[in-house]
């Protein structure tokens, strides 16, 4: 292995084409991974309608550090630390739940939803103590759009819309294929567990090249066409929308099929409810636009990832560990296409989906390859013969060019090496 | 294969609720040990073809009691689906299966709770060691069966897979489980 020096030098470890693979597995990078980019800046937490009714809670995360997040009584969404300001415990063991207080089962400290400290056992000891300055740690920073909670610890900084930038167009554009233009993730979440570091998941989300041949077994035997959209031909693009978010656009291939609801390998007649559900709610016209461009396939930086009828959350847990936190898309009065949704995300995706198990595979192979000494360098220059620019500004490649993964890495850099 | 198989595949099991109790313990043991063998031995043709139209085949996530028609399950599959699955693993390019993974699974503490003419229900507990290129994997689970005496022979119609810690970050479970 290289010699791991104490102060990194990040612009000495990326290059425009190319990185250096001590940034996977060196402990010392994601220490300031964790310092520099989760405990900074927008970190996608959890949706809203995971919390539908005052004092419901989920226990998320930001990064490694589990946080809870709170419909507190007042209806407001809170974000707070799972921490016992008292000795440090743990407050709240379960995953979800509705509660009106959380008590500490330490000492009996016992905080509002809101995150205060409403008292403790025995307060005679604690005469002159003020219990304002004893409430549960907050996330400085919280903003949601359009039902996506994020939350920054760093007290000042760029605005959630800022950080979304071009992305915010892909929320738009997954809530425009819902009749109520609203999400209801409420069907529970798979993990699953890697031993591999989180930017091979990043990075994976959006490429385009690997899945011919990563899940070539499913669909040959699934007689998926999904197969023709990675192949030379393809008409779908890489797209680079700057602040390291990325998407898959298959807007393209959709529009030259023309055909409502191709892109979820199904027709109109198969989801009768839905399809009446859309046009009632944007017209035919629109309606039908709607569902021939689909849904979209976007990785939100550092990690959302939209997978057209799938969320996850990338969780880091160290250098070499990962979770994979997935849902179905479940989209608020989509009656019939709903259950289609859950059954094939089931199918794809989680520990035993037909594609997720073998990208997990490549990424914890990705993983133990990164630590061989030689080469050290792993290359980034597919497609930069090709790479335009979009009407809007940003870099589009072809659908197997690694456009995503330069961007990926640009935002990277810059955040690293402040 | 089943005990008492003859010659043309069809077997000699009668009305199971004829059985004396240790009998049908016995055949249903046999069956799930059998099945426990095609599983480890990654006999992908032999185990399909133990399950009824009917089957489902299922390995809930948070919890043991969840609504597998709302919520989301780690394995949820019917017969169409348990086919595909077959069909990718013997693909070649199932990648996180090439290679296999090297598997013994005990079955254990197997319990008949419900019996009719042609169909039993039974628990048992399984724990499964896996070894494959990540490493070694201990697998525990609480399974309910409903067996269907179908020719004279056991046929699975449904599998529950209740792992212990299917509430937790687990990893891939691409083997037969």
């Amino acid at each position: 292995m290289p010699q791991m020096n104490s102060t990194l030098d990040f612009r000495s470890l990326i290059e425009p084409n190319r990185v250096n693979s001590r940034l996977y597995y060196d402990p010392a990078v994601f220490q300031e991974e964790l310092e520099k980019i989760w405990y900074k800046t927008w970190v996608y937490v959890g949706h809203t309608s995971e919390v539908p009714n005052k004092n419901d809670y989920v226990t998320k995360s930001i990064g490694p550090t589990p946080i809870l997040m709170v419909r507190d009584k007042d209806n407001e969404i809170r974000l707070l630390f799972n921490k016992c300001p008292h000795r440090g415990n743990q407050l709240c063991a379960y995953e979800k739940g509705n509660r009106s207080t959380f008590t500490c089962p330490y000492h009996s400290w016992t905080f509002s939803t809101s995150g205060d400290l409403m008292g403790y056992a025995l307060p005679e000891g604690y005469v002159g103590t003020d219990k304002k300055g004893l409430g549960l740690g907050k996330v400085p920073r919280i903003a949601i759009y359009r039902g996506f909670v994020f939350g920054s610890m760093a007290k000042d900084g760029p605005s959630l819309e800022e950080h979304l930038g071009g992305a915010k167009a892909s929320l738009d554009q997954l809530l425009d294929n819902s009749p109520d233009g609203e999400l209801d993730l409420t069907a529970g979440f798979l993990q699953h567990r890697t031993k591999a570091n989180w930017k091979f998941i990043l990075e994976n989300e959006t490429d385009g090249y690997h899945p011919g041949f990563v899940h070539s077994s499913i669909f040959s035997v699934a007689q998926s066409g999904i197969a023709n959209l990675y192949g030379s031909d393809s008409t779908a693009l890489t797209r680079d929308f700057g602040n390291g978010h990325t998407e898959f656009d298959l807007r393209p291939e959709w529009r030259r099929l023309d055909q409502p609801l191709a892109w979820f390998g199904t027709t109109p007649d198969r989801l009768p409810e839905y399809v009446a559900a859309m046009d009632a709610a944007y017209g035919p016209e629109r309606a039908r636009k709607i569902m021939i461009d689909g849904s979209p396939h976007t990785m939100i930086f550092p990690n959302l990832f939209i997978a057209e009828i799938q969320l996850f959350v990338i969780q880091p847990i160290s250098v070499s560990e990962s979770i994979q936190h997935v849902t179905a898309i479940q989209f608020k009065g989509g009656k019939d296409i709903n259950r289609r949704l859950r059954q094939q995300t089931m199918g794809s995706v989680g520990p035993a989906g037909f594609l997720l198990a073998d990208d997990t595979e490549m990424y914890e192979r990705n993983d133990r390859g990164a630590r061989i000494r030689d080469p050290e360098w792993l290359v980034l220059t597919r497609g930069l013969h090709r790479e335009t620019r979009d009407e809007n500004g940003f870099l589009v490649g072809h659908s197997t060019d690694e456009t995503t993964q330069r961007g990926i890495w640009r935002h990277y850099l810059e955040l690293m090496a402040e | 294969m089943n005990a008492h198989v003859t010659s043309n595949g069809n077997g000699t099991l009668g009305a199971l609720n004829d059985l004396s109790p240790m009998e049908l313990h016995y055949h249903v043991s046999q069956f799930l040990f059998m099945e426990a063998r095609l599983q480890d031995t990654h006999a992908y043709d032999e185990w399909e073809s133990l399950w009824t139209d009917d089957a489902i085949y299922w390995v809930p996530a948070n919890g043991h009691d969840i609504d597998p028609e709302t919520q989301m399950s780690i394995l949820y599959d019917n017969r169409s689906r348990i086919s595909i699955r077959i069909k990718q693993l013997k693909t070649g390019r199932r990648h996180t299966q090439t290679p296999r993974s090297e598997l013994g699974r005990i079955i254990s503490n197997i319990e008949i709770v419900g019996v009719t003419a042609d169909e039993v229900e039974v628990l048992a507990n399984a724990l499964i060691y896996e070894d494959n290129l990540r490493g070694e994997t201990v697998w525990a689970a609480r399974n309910t069966y409903k067996l269907r005496v179908v020719d004279g022979i056991f046929r699975l119609v449904r599998k529950k897979v209740g792992l212990v810690n299917n509430a937790k970050p687990i990893f891939t479970l691409s083997f037969l489980v």
